[in-house]
């Protein structure tokens, strides 16, 4: 998902993936799971660097739902990274986690909102908040990098203090538009 | 025809598991690991059809020093593929994958799967990177697979194809919650089980 990424001068001046990093260190989250996207790429980086994580890469989101569980029973703490589009992967796999009461930690870049150029992505990403309360999924909202570390780690403790179900929603307006200006 | 019967070649699996963590997949597989015998180190799913492998995969990264068996059916295993790639592109060395394969949809009125007209899991699991993906027709290759399970360098992938018999339901517990509760209780004790 390459492409050029417009972003706003906050989100240029703080490392708002590292800030959510840190909170995924600080909750202890030893297996982090994603299918890609271009807003997710610092932070998928810093996983895959991170020698205390297992960053696995999934085919589709839904596999995150049973790898957060299987983590669980095994005794460690998983967060799963996708876009918006993913939501709608997951959701008969999301009653695993409310069927049996399983922490989980989605981290959820959002697609189709702020001056998205590509309206296949408006669908899904506009029926993502309401999806996810349908499966039992608690949301929060990720609007400005500067709380960036303040939301992450409250998303963390909820997950897995509260030991709920829980959505991060990472605004479109943070991770900037794709713009398919760019030679690939 | 396929000859073996799915309730023996599990409970031979399963015998004398001593430490062996079991994550059977929803329908049949979870009925056949029941009637082995329920154990708190049994995960059976009774939803969320395609994740009985992904659930093995997080559940043997997080216990590397454990062996983690997945025990599922055709159906479930057809709708998870992809884990299989998921599954190769880790490597997990302490995990196995056996599929209980009736080539039917056994709970829905014994539909034929995509196994039944030929689609080969072992030759997926195999072109995803797992060291061993066999299919299984004979009792003779029983003791070898179990041998492979319980101390083979994975990931292990078996097809054991099976009778399509509709057999008695053998129930497990249904409260998802307290499956949990009670694996975690027995694997990490009771107060890491809180945690």
């Amino acid at each position: 998902m390459q492409g050029k990424i417009s972003r706003s001068s906050s989100a240029e001046a703080i490392d708002w993936p590292a800030a959510i990093h840190r909170a995924l260190k600080a909750q202890r989250v030893r297996q982090v799971s994603y299918v890609p996207d271009a807003g997710h790429k610092r932070l998928i980086e810093l996983c895959h660097a991170d020698k205390g994580m297992a960053a696995v890469p999934l085919t589709t989101e839904e596999e995150g739902i049973g790898l957060a569980a299987g983590a669980w029973l095994g005794g460690e703490r998983s967060a799963l990274l996708m876009q918006s589009s993913g939501v709608g992967n997951c959701i008969n796999a999301l009653s695993l986690a409310s069927s049996c009461g399983f922490p989980l930690l989605m981290l959820v870049t959002m697609r189709g909102e702020t001056g998205e150029r590509n309206p296949w992505q408006v669908p899904m990403g506009q029926a993502t908040p309401e999806a996810l309360r349908l499966a039992g999924v608690r949301t929060l909202r990720l609007e400005r990098a500067e709380e960036a570390s303040a939301v992450a780690n409250t998303a963390a403790k909820a997950a897995f203090e509260e030991q709920s179900a829980v959505a991060l929603l990472i605004s479109q307006q943070l991770i900037g538009v794709k713009s398919f200006e760019e030679k690939r | 025809m396929n000859a073996l019967n799915r309730r023996e070649v599990v409970a031979s699996l399963l015998e004398g598991r001593g430490e062996l963590l079991v994550v059977a997949g929803l329908g049949a597989p979870a009925w056949d690991c029941t009637a082995a015998g329920d154990h708190p180190l049994t995960f059976p799913l009774w939803g969320a059809m395609g994740s009985a492998s992904m659930i093995g995969l997080g559940l043997a990264l997080a216990q590397p020093k454990r062996r983690v068996l997945v025990v599922t059916g055709d159906g479930e295993m057809l709708m998870g593929l992809g884990s299989l790639a998921t599954i190769g592109a880790q490597r997990p060395d302490n995990l196995a994958v056996v599929v209980i394969d009736n080539e039917r949809y056994g709970e829905t009125g014994m539909q034929k799967t995509h196994t039944a007209h030929g689609t080969d899991l072992a030759a997926v699991a195999s072109a995803c990177g797992f060291v061993d993906a066999r299919i299984i027709r004979r009792n003779t290759e029983i003791a070898a697979v179990r041998s492979s399970i319980y101390r083979g360098r994975g990931p292990l992938f078996f097809q054991v194809k099976v009778k399509p018999d509709a057999l008695p339901l053998v129930l497990p517990p249904r409260d998802g919650a307290h499956l949990k509760h009670r694996f975690r209780e027995a694997l990490l004790g009771k107060g890491a089980a809180a945690q």
